[in-house]
């Protein structure tokens, strides 16, 4: 009998181990996906924003976000207490002793499996400011966002704080993940502005093409995969047969979401431009994804592909939209996380009896006008302080050379 | 001396380099620019956002040559780059007054 206990546990340890290694994985489609989409002489920098905010995440949520965001037992439903560093691991005897209430896997496999979902959060703010924020004060930004931000607002979730308590569902974080980093982002843009030259005295929007778009496919694809991690793991758990199709069902509805808003983004663009747009098609994928996100478990695959078809559709036109109010977004992280994260929640109760549309909005909601206040103030703060706008001539020369002395692709060398 | 440029299709390279080298010419040199003459671009859109493609790939050449083979390489590569479409480029002829190799310093006809 505690044979099966103990393979029991170690399969779900070693599963959300592997999924968590999935989803740090994303963190490379996401540099490859932003690399792809601004131009080469901004390249060094965006890759060195994603790879410095992922080692930031990671040691932020190791020091206090972790402790923050899942206390165990909460000093209230809104405030979770603050401690520092991660406690030990469950012993075997208390695993075995425990009955139905006992841990079920490791608490270091929950750590690592959460710290890869903080990453992902903080690395959707780095592509909407791209090519104009000045590198430290946007990792100062993820400091605090990493630290604090996020895991208040997964604490009322997941960690089972007051959104919990009032019956809000989010599965893997359409709104805990997505929506939080698009609000984060949203905020940073308003007070960081426009690229030089994207938006004309009278309304004229101007493109600023990406310079590799094998990259930015290439990252789509990443991400794709990686998310098999971020929703199949969010089970949570696949050492019994009901577990077991649950997460196949989970894979199955992720790649029909995804396949269905790359269809919907292509027709939609079609439509719009008269001809298929592949950056509008890699964000109708990422849109599916998102979609998803918040349910990937109630739905048919059918529906799963319908409720990406939905995303696909709604994120070309955010794009379009928020192009048009002139907040520019290189990468269309708000359009992707933002306006479809919140479809994601919204569309739970479709196929989710246990829901209702309420609680969905209330925490979508709360989510919004928590991670944007904290954000909109920490942002604010950062541009008193030090600034977080390069200067004209820098965005210019381009951000490699001012604040990276290091080109992407370097063409002239002496060697 | 003359220094003979033209601006080309970029598809059309090679052939233009294998009527060179059938007429004798030695060697020459080539830029990737970019340009348009009466052909002129058209609108996309990227994400949404319209503009206008009017810089098209060329493939700028330059040859040196002396005065007396001036007259066959213009027709060399004339005939070697035409499609008959627009968009074919143009052949400009410059005076050349020296050159030098700088291996081993012959100058003039010596260095072509």
């Amino acid at each position: 009998m505690n044979q099966v206990l103990e393979v029991s546990y170690a399969l779900d340890t070693f599963y959300l181990l592997v999924m968590g290694a999935f989803v740090m994985w994303m963190a490379a489609g996401f540099a490859m996906l932003e690399a792809g989409l601004v131009r080469s002489k901004n390249t060094t920098e965006i890759l060195l924003k994603n790879i410095s905010l992922f080692a930031i995440a990671c040691t932020m949520y190791m020091l206090v976000g972790y402790n923050i965001m899942y206390p165990g037992e909460g000093v209230s439903s809104f405030w979770p207490g603050i401690s520092f560093f991660l406690g030990g691991d469950h012993a075997a005897a208390e695993v075995i002793a425990g009955g139905d209430d006992a841990p079920y896997y490791s608490g270091l496999a929950d750590f690592f499996f959460q710290v890869v979902f903080v990453a992902t959060a903080m690395s959707i703010v780095s592509g909407a400011v791209a090519e104009r924020m000045k590198l430290w004060s946007f990792m100062y930004f993820a400091v605090i966002m990493t630290a604090f931000i996020y895991p208040m607002q997964g604490y009322w979730k997941w960690g089972g704080g007051f959104l919990d308590a009032a019956g809000f569902s989010d599965f893997a974080g359409s709104g805990v993940v997505h929506l939080c980093g698009a609000t984060a982002a949203l905020a940073g843009v308003l007070l960081l502005g426009a690229r030089k030259g994207k938006y004309g005295p009278n309304g004229e929007i101007s493109p600023i093409t990406g310079a590799n778009l094998p990259l930015a496919t290439l990252g789509t694809f990443i991400l794709w995969l990686g998310w098999f991690g971020f929703n199949g793991g969010s089970e949570l758990k696949v050492s019994n047969i009901e577990e077991a199709n649950a997460v196949a069902m989970v894979f199955v509805n992720t790649n029909a979401s995804a396949a269905g808003g790359v269809i919907a983004a292509m027709v939609a663009a079609k439509l719009l431009f008269g001809k298929a747009d592949l950056t509008m098609a890699l964000n109708g994928a990422l849109a599916g994804l998102v979609a998803i996100t918040a349910e990937p478990l109630t739905p048919t695959p059918g529906a799963a592909t319908l409720i990406g078809m939905v995303g696909g559709v709604l994120v070309v036109f955010a794009i379009v939209t928020i192009d048009k109010l002139r907040i520019d977004d290189p990468v269309g992280a708000i359009s992707v996380h933002g306006v479809v994260g919140m479809w994601g929640v919204m569309a739970v109760p479709l196929t989710n009896g246990e829901t209702a549309f309420s609680t969905q909005l209330y925490g979508l909601l709360v989510i919004f006008a928590w991670t944007f206040t904290t954000s909109f103030f920490t942002w604010f703060a950062l541009k008193m302080i030090m600034g977080i706008r390069v200067t004209e001539e820098e965005e210019y020369e381009g951000m490699d050379l001012a604040e990276c002395g290091m080109e992407a692709y370097p063409e002239f060398t002496s060697k | 001396m003359k220094l003979v440029t033209a601006i080309i299709k970029p598809f059309k390279l090679d052939n233009v380099r294998e009527a060179l080298s059938d007429i004798g010419v030695q060697g020459i040199t080539v830029t990737e620019v970019k340009g348009f003459g009466r052909q002129k671009g058209h609108t996309e859109l990227y994400r949404g956002a319209e503009y206008v493609v009017d810089f098209l790939p060329k493939v700028k050449l330059e040859v040196a040559v002396g005065d007396d083979m001036a007259e066959k390489v213009t027709e060399a590569i004339r005939n070697a780059a035409n499609t008959g479409k627009i968009g074919d480029g143009k052949i400009f002829i410059f005076p050349l007054v020296k050159a030098v190799r700088i291996r081993t310093g012959e100058t003039d006809d010596e260095a072509l």
